[in-house]
Parts: structure tokens; C-alpha cells; sequence
């Protein structure tokens, strides 16, 4: 019953003949932190898409909580328990801030549309529901005084934030962030590193990150999966990752 | 404030209702008419709105699913007397030509068969992206039009079906109409609704957060497609002759005006629009009439309020490129702003 919580066996992508993520395996357990680092265009983000079902995997399998998920539809995986945040922030500008967390509440909804259309049922019992929860949210990531706000109007930290919060409104088992704190400042990134370690030591949530900031992934991450062109290269804990002289050489050349 | 706003549209409906008591027994045909098609023209316009506009997949088909209601709501009322004399050209298919129903059974029939094409057409086409509904919609207005023309046993051909029972009148109209708005303000308000501006707003973080896009827009368009269904029936038999040549492309394009005039993605807007466009375009008639200007007379020129029309549409566009009301919608707080601002006070917020 050793099982990790989502173990990434032999998950390769090709794009027509570039081979864009060659025959990863990481495995995440229940409660750990896990970064996924890489120099650009190394595969870090394919690899995401690849759980995530955005995209298609060419060879390889992808089992959470010991079911096989390869191939499955995103909506489907992320109801079973993965859900992300995107690189390129990807947020429903026109609805508010609220709204944009409530929506991705909507897998749990248990009313009908016809019952939305005539508002009975569990209708107005579950719309507490989810807006409650969706204000808790985002109380845990700092927004709670912008719940009104439309998304588009948030600054870009907060964009981010709000990410999360989203992310988090299905209950998820397994968080996956991509680039979570790129374009923060040093004063953000604190902040947010207390609202990852918090969401993983106080709700138990195991959690991927892909990261450039090498300060931010190696004080929160518990394990590190360096990969460099497609190719897996190292894994291991951060301080062996940092004395690790082919990973040195794929960030910095080499000398 | 919910309840007071709940007050005031509940008032609003009884005046609405008082108003249309007294137009039924005071009003003209000609006035009574166009309340008939102001209300269709609301249903048409909010159900398009929800495909279009709220879910933001670009469609063309209102035209499609208008006549599909209305061929099938005429077709369950007509007596089969009725039929037996209109078809000429070929007699009238066996099991369709003894049918007659009574007309609150065809409307909700003309809102199922046209739900259940809607259906059909979604399937294929909401699995790939991008904007082939567009094309697939405007193919299968064309397809349906041929299909009107040349199922002569079933449709009687272009010569149509005349003389059906004129029983759409105030009450139906409006019933239907403040119904269909009841039913889609409060579906856009759930979490269906929100579910498909987050489907419009952006698919794949949608799709990632357990929201199944196929699913979430084949629910809009089959809805949709009920509505304008409904919509098709009431129009049958408020013109009471129907003919293929009735449901061109020009009604979708109609359609389109007022939903973007409205405000893509707005439900009052569209509502706002429907009334305006359709109430003024025959409010515009007099300009083709002859009359004097200071002193000069003017033989009138028809057609002219067609120019008028589309100057008063690009004048919209320019000044407020999203529509009348954008993607908000109306509420009575900023009804009330709006007042205090014209009186001079500062708005509330």
C-alpha cells in the first residue's frame, strides 16, 4: 500500500517529430511538495498539460490514487482530484473574483438546470454552498476584501492568487502550480510561499510546482525533479539537487 | 434590497400586464400585432443571447430552429380538414394529417422537436473548436429552407400552410415571453450560467477546473433551441401562413442586430433591443409616408426608414461599441443612480 499519490511513469510527448518530454517518471506522495525544474523550453510545462489531459501523452502512464488517468478528458481528471493553475494566467476576466472560484465549484453542484430555471430543489441551498465556500477560499489566499472586483481588474499578483483559490474550489487532492510566483516581488513571494506551506501542512494538500525561482523552490519543495530538453536528469531532495553538476551545467552551460 | 427589487419588478410585471389588459380592449389590431411581435421577438432574442452571447459560441441559426417550430406547431393544429384542402400539390402525409392538438400541446411540441434537432446538430459540431458553428448553423438554415421547399407532403411546399388558427394573442405572447425570461435569467444566474460565461470567458481553464465545455455549450444550444421552438409556434400562428420564403437568413440576421445591439452577453440588453429595433422599425414608417416640412413637401420615399435605421445602428455602434448595455445588465440600483444623477446627486457606491 506504498502507493505515491500520483506516480508519472515513462510520460512522453512528441509534437510531429520533436520529442518535447522523453520518458519522465516522478512520483508525488500524499502531503509532499514537488518542483519540476528545468532551463526554458525544457518540457516542464507539456509535462502539466500531459496529467492534466490538456494534451495527449505519446507513450507512457499517469495513475492518481491508483487509478490509470492516462487519456482521460481534463474535466474528468480535475472532478477526480487534479486541478492547476497556468502559466499564462488564465482567469475569467469578466466575472468577479468570487464568481471565478464559484465556477469551478460547478462539478459539485447537485441541482439541475431545471431546477436552476425555476429556482427549487437544492438550488438556493446549494448556491449558499458554494458561495460560502468560494469567500473561505478566498480568505485563505488573501483576496477576501476583492471579492467583488471584476478579475480583470486585480493586479497581477493577485491574478495569481486567485488562481489558486480557484483551483482549490473543487477540494482537490493534488495541486499542480506552473510558474506560480513569476512576476512577483520579492515581498509577493514571501506571502505566497506562507499560503503554500499553509494549504500543505494545515489541509494536507500535496502539491507540483514548476518554478524558476530557485530561492522560492528550494525553500518549499521536499523533492526535485530536474528534467533539461525532454530528458529527466536528476531527482532528489534540494540540497542534493543543488550540488548535482549536471544540473549546474543544463542552467548555466558548460564551462 | 432583494426584496425591494423583487417589489419593484413584480410591480413593473403588473403594470406590464394592466397595460396589455387595456391594449387588448382599446388598442388597435395594427398596435396589438406589434405586441405580439415584440414579445416573440424578446424570447428569439434573450434564447440567442444564451448561445451567443452568454456562452459566446458565434451561431447563425435562429432562422433554422424558427422555422422548425412553426412548421411543427401548424402542423399539429391544423384540422385535418383544413389540410386536406390546402394540400394540393400532393395529399398530406398519413400519420401528420389526421394529428390536431390543441395549441398549448403544439407549442411545447414545437419546443421539443426543435430542442431534439439542436441537439443533433451539437454533437458533431461542439467537438471541435473554433468556429465551425457558425458555418455548420448557417449550412442547416439553408438545408432546412430546401427541406421547407421540397418535403412537399409534409410541408406542402412552397405554397406553405395557410389559414391556421390565429391563437397567439396577448396572454400567449406575453405569458411565454415573461416565462422564457424568468427561465433563462434564473439559469444564468446559477451555476449553469456561470459555468458557460466561464466556457466563453476561457474554454481550457475551464475544462481544467472539471467543467465539461462539450457538455455546458450543448446544454445552451439545445436550450436555445427549445426557446426559439416555442417561439417559431407563437409567430405560426400569429401570421397564421407560414411559407419557407418566411425563414430567411435576413430574420437570423434581424436577430443578430438586436443582440448586438443589446450587448453581447446581456440579458436585459437584449430584451431592451428586442423592443427598440422591433417597435422602431414600424415607429419609423411615417417617414415614408408624404408630409410638408416647413413648407416643403415631401412625397416620401420607401425605404427610407430602412436608411434611417442603419444610421441609428451605426450611430449606436459608435458611441457605445459593446452594445446599450455592454455585458451588465440591468438592476434597479443603478436605475435609481441613474436618476439621482439626472436630478444632480452623486450616485450611491
Amino acid at each position: 500500500m506504498n502507493q505515491p499519490l500520483l506516480a508519472v511513469s515513462g510520460l512522453s510527448v512528441a509534437f510531429g517529430g520533436l520529442l518535447a518530454l522523453n520518458d519522465l517518471d516522478i512520483a508525488i506522495e500524499k502531503g509532499q511538495i514537488v518542483g519540476l525544474i528545468g532551463p526554458n523550453g525544457a518540457g516542464k510545462t507539456t509535462a502539466f498539460n500531459a496529467i492534466t489531459g490538456r494534451i495527449k501523452p505519446t507513450a507512457g502512464s499517469v495513475l492518481f490514487k491508483g487509478v490509470d488517468i492516462t487519456g482521460w478528458q481534463p474535466s474528468r481528471i480535475a472532478q477526480f482530484g487534479i486541478t492547476r493553475t497556468f502559466q499564462s494566467i488564465k482567469l475569467y476576466d469578466d466575472l468577479s473574483v468570487v464568481e471565478n472560484v464559484m465556477v469551478a465549484a460547478h462539478a459539485t453542484i447537485r441541482y439541475s438546470f431545471l431546477e436552476a430555471m425555476v429556482g427549487v430543489g437544492r438550488y438556493a441551498q446549494d448556491e449558499k454552498r458554494i458561495r460560502k465556500q468560494a469567500h473561505e477560499l478566498l480568505d485563505i489566499v488573501g483576496l477576501g476584501d476583492y471579492a467583488m472586483e471584476k478579475a480583470a481588474a486585480l493586479p497581477y499578483g493577485s491574478q495569481r492568487r486567485l488562481e489558486v483559490a480557484r483551483a482549490l474550489a473543487l477540494g482537490p487532492s493534488l495541486l499542480l502550480l506552473d510558474e506560480p510566483v513569476a512576476g512577483m516581488n520579492p515581498m509577493e513571494t514571501m506571502d505566497f510561499v506562507k499560503v503554500i506551506q499553509r494549504l500543505n501542512e494545515e489541509m494536507g494538500l500535496s502539491i507540483g510546482l514548476i518554478e524558476h525561482d530557485m530561492k522560492f523552490v528550494m525553500n518549499v519543495c521536499h523533492k526535485i525533479r530536474v528534467i533539461d530538453h525532454g530528458i529527466p536528469i536528476a531527482w532528489g531532495a534540494p540540497q542534493e539537487i543543488a550540488a548535482n553538476e549536471q544540473v549546474v551545467a543544463a542552467y548555466l552551460g558548460h564551462g | 434590497m432583494a426584496y425591494r427589487d423583487r417589489l419593484l419588478t413584480l410591480g413593473s410585471m403588473g403594470l406590464l400586464l394592466l397595460f396589455l389588459w387595456w391594449a387588448e380592449n382599446h388598442a388597435s389590431d395594427y398596435t396589438i400585432r406589434i405586441l405580439n411581435q415584440i414579445a416573440i421577438f424578446i424570447v428569439l432574442a434573450v434564447s440567442y443571447n444564451l448561445i451567443n452571447g452568454i456562452t459566446g459560441q458565434f451561431s447563425l441559426e435562429p432562422n433554422a430552429f424558427l422555422a422548425i417550430g412553426a412548421y411543427t406547431s401548424a402542423i399539429l393544429t391544423l384540422s385535418p380538414e383544413e389540410k386536406a384542402r390546402s394540400f394540393i400539390i400532393e395529399p398530406m402525409l398519413w400519420p401528420l394529417s389526421q394529428i390536431h392538438v390543441s395549441f398549448p400541446v403544439s407549442l411545447v411540441a414545437a419546443g421539443f422537436v426543435t430542442a431534439f434537432f439542436a441537439l443533433l446538430m451539437a454533437i458533431p459540431v461542439f467537438r471541435v473548436r473554433g468556429d465551425y458553428l457558425a458555418i455548420v448553423t448557417l449550412g442547416f438554415g439553408e438545408v432546412i429552407h430546401v427541406v421547407a421547399n421540397n418535403l412537399v407532403k409534409v410541408t406542402n411546399g412552397p405554397l406553405g400552410l395557410k389559414g391556421l388558427p390565429a391563437y397567439t394573442n396577448l396572454w400567449w405572447s406575453w405569458g411565454i415571453c415573461i416565462a422564457a425570461v424568468f427561465c433563462i435569467v434564473r439559469l444564468v444566474n446559477s451555476s449553469y450560467g456561470r459555468a458557460m460565461k466561464a466556457v466563453r470567458e476561457d474554454e481550457t481553464a475551464a475544462n481544467a477546473m472539471g467543467i465539461n465545455a462539450f457538455r455546458i455549450k450543448t446544454l445552451a444550444f439545445t436550450l436555445s433551441g427549445f426557446f426559439e421552438g416555442v417561439a417559431g409556434g407563437l409567430l405560426a400562428h400569429l401570421i397564421t401562413t407560414i411559407s419557407p420564403s418566411l425563414f430567411t437568413f435576413m430574420f437570423t440576421f434581424n436577430l443578430l442586430i438586436i443582440i448586438v445591439i443589446g450587448g453581447l452577453g446581456s440579458t436585459t440588453g437584449s430584451i431592451l433591443a428586442a423592443v427598440l429595433i422591433t417597435a422602431g422599425g414600424e415607429f419609423l414608417r411615417f417617414v415614408e409616408e408624404p408630409m410638408t416640412i416647413f413648407g416643403f413637401y415631401y412625397e416620401g420615399i420607401p425605404g427610407m426608414r430602412m436608411v434611417i435605421f442603419s444610421m441609428l445602428l451605426i450611430g449606436v455602434m459608435i458611441i457605445s461599441p459593446r452594445g446599450i448595455m455592454g455585458r451588465s445588465e440591468f438592476t434597479w440600483q443603478k436605475c435609481f443612480d441613474v436618476m439621482k444623477k439626472l436630478r444632480g446627486g452623486r450616485p450611491r457606491s
